[in-house]
Formats: C-alpha cells, sequence, structure tokens
C-alpha cells in the first residue's frame, strides 16, 4: 500500500508532466503563429493553429492550476518556502499568463487582428516557461535563504548560476521541439501538405537544440546538487529510454512518416526524462527545506484529497476523451470542415 | 515597513479579488442565462432566443478568458502574498481548494465543446445539454471557494495544540456554519447580477437603435429573470443576517453600528457617526435590527461592546452593508416597475425614462456585489482565519510586495480596457439583426414596432 504522500506527488508530477506537455503545444504555437506572421508564412499555418488552439487553451491553465493548488494542498510547507521566495518571479509569470490568455481571446474572438496581439501572445509563450522553470531550479537548493524566519531568494546567486540558465535554455528549446512536433502530427491529420512542410522543418531544425540543452543540464546539476546526480545515474536506464524515444522521433520525422508515432516517442522522451529527474529528487521536494514526509498535510487532508483526485478524474477522464475526440480526433473538424 | 508590507499584500489582494469577482461573477451567472435563452429558442423554435444564446455565448469567452487568468493570478498569490496563512490553513482548506479546481477543470473542457459545436448535431437539445455542465462546473467552483471563505470566517474541523492545527477533518472545515447562508447568498446575487447587466444591455440597445423583436423578447426575459433571482437573494441576504447575528455577531453589529447590546435593536440606515460613537442624520427603523437577527422584534441583539475593541472590524463597513441592501431592493423595484408599465395599456414601457433605469441596473448590480463582497472581507477585520490568526500574522515579509501591486494595477487597467474596447468591437461589426438575417433567413430582418 503506498503512503498518500507518494501517491500524492506521483499525481502531481504526472499532472505537471501534463502541464508541460499541453502547454508547451500552446506556447510554442503561440511562438509559431508570430514567426510566420513576420516571415509572411501566416497564410500557411495560422489558421492550423487556431483550430487546434481555439476550443483547449483554456484546459491548458487547468493543468497548471491543478499542480500548484494540490502542492500547497499536499506539501503546505512549500507554500510557506516557495510562496516567499517566488513573490517576484511568480508575480511576473502570473503577468505573463494574464497577458497570454486573455489577448488569445482579445485576438480570436475579438474582429481585430493586430501584430502587437500576437507578437504579445509569441513572446509570452517562450518567456512563461523561462520564467516558470525557475522553481525547478529553486528545488535543487542554495537559492533560498532563511534568516529570522524570514524566508528570501538570493538573486545574485540565481542569475549567476549557469545552472538556472540551462534550465531555461531547456525549457525553452524543448518548448519549441514538443510544439512542432504535435502540429506536424496535426497537420498530417488534417492533410494540409504546406503546414506539414513548415512545421516539419520546425521540428527538425529544434530537435538538436533540445538535445543539447538537456545534456548540459544535466552537467551542470551534477556540479550544483551532487545528491541529486547520484540518484539520476542509478536510474540511468529511465534517462537511455528517453534518448532512445528522442532518436526515433527525430528518425521518424526525417522519414517523414507516422508522425502520430513519432509525438508519442516525444512524448515518451519527456515522460522518461521527467519523471528519472523527479524520481531522483526524492526525498525533497525543496533541497533541504521540504522533504515528502516530514512536509506532508494530516493523514485525514491526504486521504481527503486522494480521495478528490479519484472523483476528479473519474469525471474529467471521460470529458476529456469527449474534447479530444471532437477536436482532435475528427478528422472533418481537423480539415476546417465543422 | 513590517506595517507596509501587510497594508501592501491587503491592497493587492483586495485589488485582484476586486478585479476578479466582476469576471468571476459573470462565469457563474451567464451560462444559466445562455442556457435559458438556447432552451426557449429550442423549445418554442423561436429563433430570436437561438441568436440570443449565441450573441451572449460570444460576449461572454472574453469575460471567461480574463476571469480565467485573474483567478489563476489570486490563486497563486494566496500563497505568494499570504504564504504564512497557506502554510498553516492550507492543512484544513485544500480539499475545497482543490474541488474547485476540479469544478473549473469541467467547465473549462464543455465551454470548449459548446463554444465550437453550435451547428454540429442535428438535435439541437444535444447542443444545448452541453451548456449543462458549464452551469454546474462554473455553480461548484463559486460553491467550493466560497467554503473557503466561509471557512475563514467560521473556522471548525480542526484542533490547536502549540500554534499548529490537528485532528483535521477536511468536511467538517468545508461545512463550517457560514457554509450554507454564504453559497446561498453568492449563488443568487451571481444569478441576479447577470440578468440585470444583460438586461441593461439590451435596454442600451433599444435606447440606441429603436426597438424590434429580438430585442423585446430579450429584455422581457432578462427582466423576468432579475424580478426572480432578486427575490430569491433578498430570502439570502436575510438567512445571512440570522447567521451573522449567531455566529459572528460583531460583523453584524459593526454594519449596523449596534454597539450597546440590547432587546429591540433598531435598524440604522446611513448616516454618519460623530466622537462618541453615536450615529447621526440616520434614518432609524424601530426594532427591526432585531427583527432582521432573529425574526423577533424583541429580540436581543449581541453590540460591539461586547468584543474588545482592538478587534472590532472597521466601523465603515455600516456604508457598504447598506449600499448592498438598497441596491438588493432597487433591482426588483425596477423590473416591476417594467412589467407594471407593459400591462398599462396606455403606456409604453419602452420609454426613455424606463430603458435608462434598467440601464443604470446593471452596474448598480455589479457594484451591489463589489460592496457585498467587500463588507464581508472587511467586517472580519482583524482577522484572516476569525479568532486564530490575524491579517497582519498571515502577509508575507517581502519588500517587493509594493512593487507587484503596482506591476498588477498596470495590468488589470490594461484588461480592463481591452475587453471593453473587445467586447464593443464584436458586437458593433455584427448587429443582431444583420447576424439573424445571415443564419436564419426566414426571419425577416425589419420586424421592427
Amino acid at each position: 500500500m503506498m503512503s498518500y504522500e507518494i501517491i500524492g506527488i506521483t499525481v502531481l508530477w504526472i499532472f505537471l508532466y501534463g502541464y508541460l506537455i499541453v502547454a508547451s503545444v500552446d506556447f510554442g504555437a503561440g511562438f509559431f503563429a508570430y514567426y510566420a506572421k513576420v516571415t509572411k508564412q501566416d497564410h500557411i499555418i495560422n489558421q492550423l493553429i487556431s483550430r487546434y488552439l481555439s476550443p483547449v487553451w483554456e484546459v491548458t491553465n487547468v493543468f497548471f492550476v491543478f499542480f500548484f493548488v494540490g502542492i500547497v494542498g499536499f506539501f503546505p510547507d512549500s507554500a510557506y518556502y516557495y510562496g516567499s521566495a517566488l513573490l517576484v518571479p511568480g508575480s511576473i509569470a502570473i503577468i505573463l499568463l494574464a497577458i497570454r490568455g486573455s489577448f488569445y481571446a482579445f485576438e480570436n474572438y475579438g474582429s481585430k487582428q493586430s501584430i502587437v496581439y500576437t507578437f504579445l501572445y509569441g513572446a509570452t509563450g517562450l518567456l512563461i516557461p523561462a520564467s516558470l522553470s525557475v522553481a525547478l531550479t529553486l528545488s535543487e537548493g542554495g537559492f533560498i535563504v532563511e534568516k529570522n524566519g524570514v524566508v528570501s531568494l538570493q538573486y545574485q546567486e540565481l542569475f549567476t548560476s549557469p545552472l538556472s540558465w540551462s534550465v531555461v535554455g531547456l525549457s525553452i528549446v524543448s518548448v519549441l521541439f514538443i510544439s512542432a512536433v504535435f502540429l506536424t502530427f496535426y497537420a498530417s491529420r488534417a492533410k494540409d501538405y504546406p503546414a506539414l512542410n513548415l512545421v516539419r522543418k520546425f521540428a527538425l531544425f529544434w530537435s538538436t537544440p533540445s538535445i543539447i540543452a538537456a545534456l548540459t543540464t544535466f552537467i551542470f546539476l551534477s556540479q550544483h546538487n551532487e545528491r541529486h546526480y547520484q540518484n539520476m545515474l542509478d536510474l540511468w536506464w529511465m534517462f537511455g529510454l528517453s534518448v532512445a524515444f528522442f532518436m526515433a522521433a527525430t528518425w521518424l520525422l526525417y522519414l517523414g512518416k507516422n508522425y502520430g508515432l513519432a509525438f508519442i516517442s516525444v512524448m515518451l522522451q519527456y515522460f522518461f526524462a521527467f519523471f528519472g529527474y523527479g524520481i531522483g529528487h526524492y526525498p525533497y521536494i525543496l533541497d533541504p527545506f521540504i522533504r515528502i514526509y516530514d512536509g506532508a498535510t494530516h493523514p485525514s487532508m491526504g486521504i481527503a484529497l486522494v480521495a478528490a483526485f479519484i472523483g476528479g478524474l473519474l469525471l474529467l477522464i471521460p470529458s476529456l476523451i469527449l474534447l479530444i475526440k471532437l477536436f482532435l480526433f475528427d478528422a472533418e473538424y481537423v480539415k476546417g470542415k465543422k | 515597513m513590517e506595517l507596509d508590507t501587510v497594508l501592501m499584500s491587503r491592497l493587492l489582494t483586495a485589488m485582484t479579488l476586486g478585479f476578479h469577482i466582476i469576471f468571476a461573477t459573470l462565469g457563474v451567472g451567464i451560462p444559466l442565462l445562455i442556457s435559458i435563452a438556447e432552451f426557449i429558442g429550442i423549445k418554442k423554435k423561436d429563433p430570436h432566443y437561438r441568436m440570443l444564446a449565441r450573441r451572449w455565448a460570444r460576449g461572454f469567452v472574453i469575460s471567461v478568458a480574463v476571469g480565467v487568468v485573474t483567478g489563476t493570478a489570486i490563486g497563486l498569490q494566496l500563497s505568494l502574498v499570504w504564504p504564512n496563512f497557506m502554510q498553516v490553513a492550507g492543512n484544513v482548506i485544500s480539499l475545497p481548494l482543490f474541488m474547485e479546481v476540479f469544478a473549473f477543470f469541467f467547465e473549462a473542457i464543455f465551454l470548449g465543446i459548446y463554444l465550437y459545436t453550435w451547428d454540429r448535431f442535428k438535435n439541437q437539445y444535444i447542443h444545448w445539454l452541453f451548456s449543462l455542465p458549464i452551469i454546474i462546473g462554473g455553480g461548484f467552483s463559486a460553491v467550493f471557494i466560497t467554503m473557503v471563505n466561509a471557512f475563514m470566517n467560521t473556522p471548525e474541523g480542526f484542533a490547536v495544540e502549540d500554534g499548529a492545527f490537528t485532528a483535521v477533518n477536511p468536511l467538517a472545515a468545508m461545512l463550517n456554519p457560514a457554509t450554507p447562508t454564504k453559497v446561498f447568498h453568492v449563488l443568487s446575487s451571481a444569478y441576479l447580477t447577470c440578468a440585470a447587466i444583460l438586461a441593461a444591455i439590451t435596454a442600451f440597445m433599444i435606447l440606441k437603435k429603436k426597438t424590434s423583436d429580438y430585442y423585446k423578447k430579450a429584455l422581457k426575459l432578462t427582466l423576468t429573470l432579475t424580478f426572480i433571482f432578486a427575490v430569491v437573494t433578498a430570502i439570502a441576504g436575510d438567512s445571512s443576517a440570522k447567521f451573522l447575528a449567531e455566529h459572528q455577531p460583531e460583523k453584524l453589529a459593526a454594519a449596523e453600528w449596534h454597539f450597546e447590546t440590547e432587546e429591540g435593536a433598531d435598524l440604522i440606515l446611513f448616516g454618519w457617526l460623530n466622537d462618541a460613537h453615536e450615529a447621526i442624520g440616520e434614518i432609524r427603523i424601530p426594532n427591526f435590527l432585531s427583527f432582521l437577527a432573529y425574526g423577533d422584534f424583541n429580540a436581543e441583539v449581541t453590540g460591539l461592546e461586547e468584543v474588545p475593541e482592538e478587534e472590532w472590524p472597521p466601523l465603515w463597513v455600516h456604508y457598504m452593508f447598506d449600499l448592498m441592501v438598497s441596491i438588493g431592493f432597487l433591482l426588483p423595484a425596477i423590473a416591476l416597475l417594467y412589467f407594471f408599465l407593459s400591462k398599462l395599456k396606455k403606456r409604453n414601457e419602452h420609454n426613455k425614462g424606463m430603458l435608462s433605469l434598467i440601464v443604470l441596473s446593471g452596474p448598480l448590480a455589479m457594484l451591489g456585489i463589489e460592496f457585498g463582497w467587500i463588507y464581508a472581507e472587511e467586517g472580519r477585520q482583524p482577522w484572516i482565519i476569525r479568532g486564530y490568526m490575524t491579517v497582519e500574522e498571515a502577509a508575507t515579509s517581502s519588500p517587493h510586495i509594493g512593487l507587484m501591486f503596482f506591476l498588477f494595477l498596470a495590468l488589470y487597467i490594461v484588461l480592463g480596457t481591452l475587453s471593453i474596447v473587445t467586447l464593443r468591437k464584436i458586437f458593433k461589426d455584427n448587429p443582431a439583426e444583420e447576424e439573424l438575417e445571415k443564419q436564419y433567413p426566414s426571419v425577416k430582418k425589419g420586424d421592427e414596432s
């Protein structure tokens, strides 16, 4: 029988992974839409992008809300440490998310097309992952100091740390890579060949930086947090699988077939890397302040939250399947005929 | 310095919530009105009502977008601005917070489906059915988040040992004494406000462009709903007052400037206070406070004197309370007047004065929400968790909070302005008459009367 703490952090990690995938698609698509507009290729792909994004953008946001409400619920200490330390980067992330979400609506449902809106939409798509990834860097320890009951973030250390910059770099190129692969798959379903050609090029282009960034992050992590690095080395097979799926995905993209399989490979690539990273973090949520067992909430609340999880998922999974069926796997809709 | 960060924390949260509840209220109430209009449209085979649902839904998307992003903001700010509060209370109230996210998730999924499947199903009721999960999701997110707020007013479901919360019972915390009346009042007033706002928009359109069948039907529907929801809200407000009298007497006493515990307490409307804490220039309704609090004109009502003065809520909440109640009575009165005029043969219920009153009732309803919310929140000062933790103990110690306040202020100004600009544009570039003609060619365009 797994303890509720482990169930809690596992489910939360799954949701964060879910956010990583759906948000990457969304953030990257925003950037590509802007890039296409600047390079006058927007007539090729912007239709495709907005057809996918319009019904789902709100759902993307929920994955994120879900994660941070969940982690505060299961591990209330994280509200104290992360909340105190992240006031500035967290507020900036909120503002970027707010600009992005509302400008999407203003642009797409309002009747005016504006290059400024598209620019903000595209730029925030890259800045948000950068600002959110700060939380991951912080969890490695060494950036948060508690003195006389006041928790504060060591900005100088953060901004001069090679680890934090490599995490930022990794998050940005991953967003572009994941998104491009998904759009390739979506374009192939829509049988939209001009769009397919364009986004496939994007995908191939971003594959190399994404794997290089992953490698450099790994190296800088070894210098910053020896314990975490050792744990990850013990999980070498997960990272091996991750690299294998990466190679499979790029090979399929290069061959120009089976784009669905290519996207699944990319999902698995990030799944194994993300979970290998997460498991290696154990037993800390925030090194050295919060550990999974002593930082968790009361058992009665933990169990109630797990029960809420199960009830909620029973409700959500069928609804999500319906949403996907109607907008992702309905060939007529994807082609723009509905 | 210490006090400054607390003040800025309070201002930042007040600003975010004050901005968010405008959109949150619309998010809870408008789906119900859309659904009712669509249902009538299908049932009566009347394209006017279906067009109404469609156009309301189109505007609704903009308000949902802003509601979602400001809701995300307040969700994160709870931890960023009040880290000490969340660390302690997170143990007890994270369940409703969490369930709120589920409700929001549910709503988000079906909103996407509803908005993009207008003409996709042969059976029109299938599309209509998708509006129900949106109403349920929106309603339940209001219910769960109100439970969190209710807990902060009447905390239950835990024991305190050495300053930490133990023996946590999440369900008891959710179903604390304040929950039933708060949920009832929040939901009914959200529905009331949305009905009033849609009525106001309709009246505004008629004022500008003369009336047509489309607008007449819209006005009649929204005003009927305004009246119904106003009556329900009045009942909810009354039960809230009775709850306060029993469980949170200092809040009711502050609202009524009721200092001495006495039987047959008077209700005080408006006026001001002198230095000796006596009301001047007020309208006094004898024994009515006792009736409001206990349903008995001679009941004893607890006064503020029973509470140590440093735990008094600010006394200006009196005005918030009075303004909220006045608006609560004004809204159904305006709706009634309209129906009264429409029954009189010789009178035109679409005269300028009447329409202007209806236009006024929309913003008034939203102001009522804001006043009521300020009253509820300020009325439990100085506590963040009443009786356990003060606002000062809960706030962040970060010196950057002042800067964040101005950043968010700028953000809300931009969002507020752009939503108005966008909403205006959507409807200006696409008048109802043209859209009706395009969508339902069988309806004649010029059916003005």
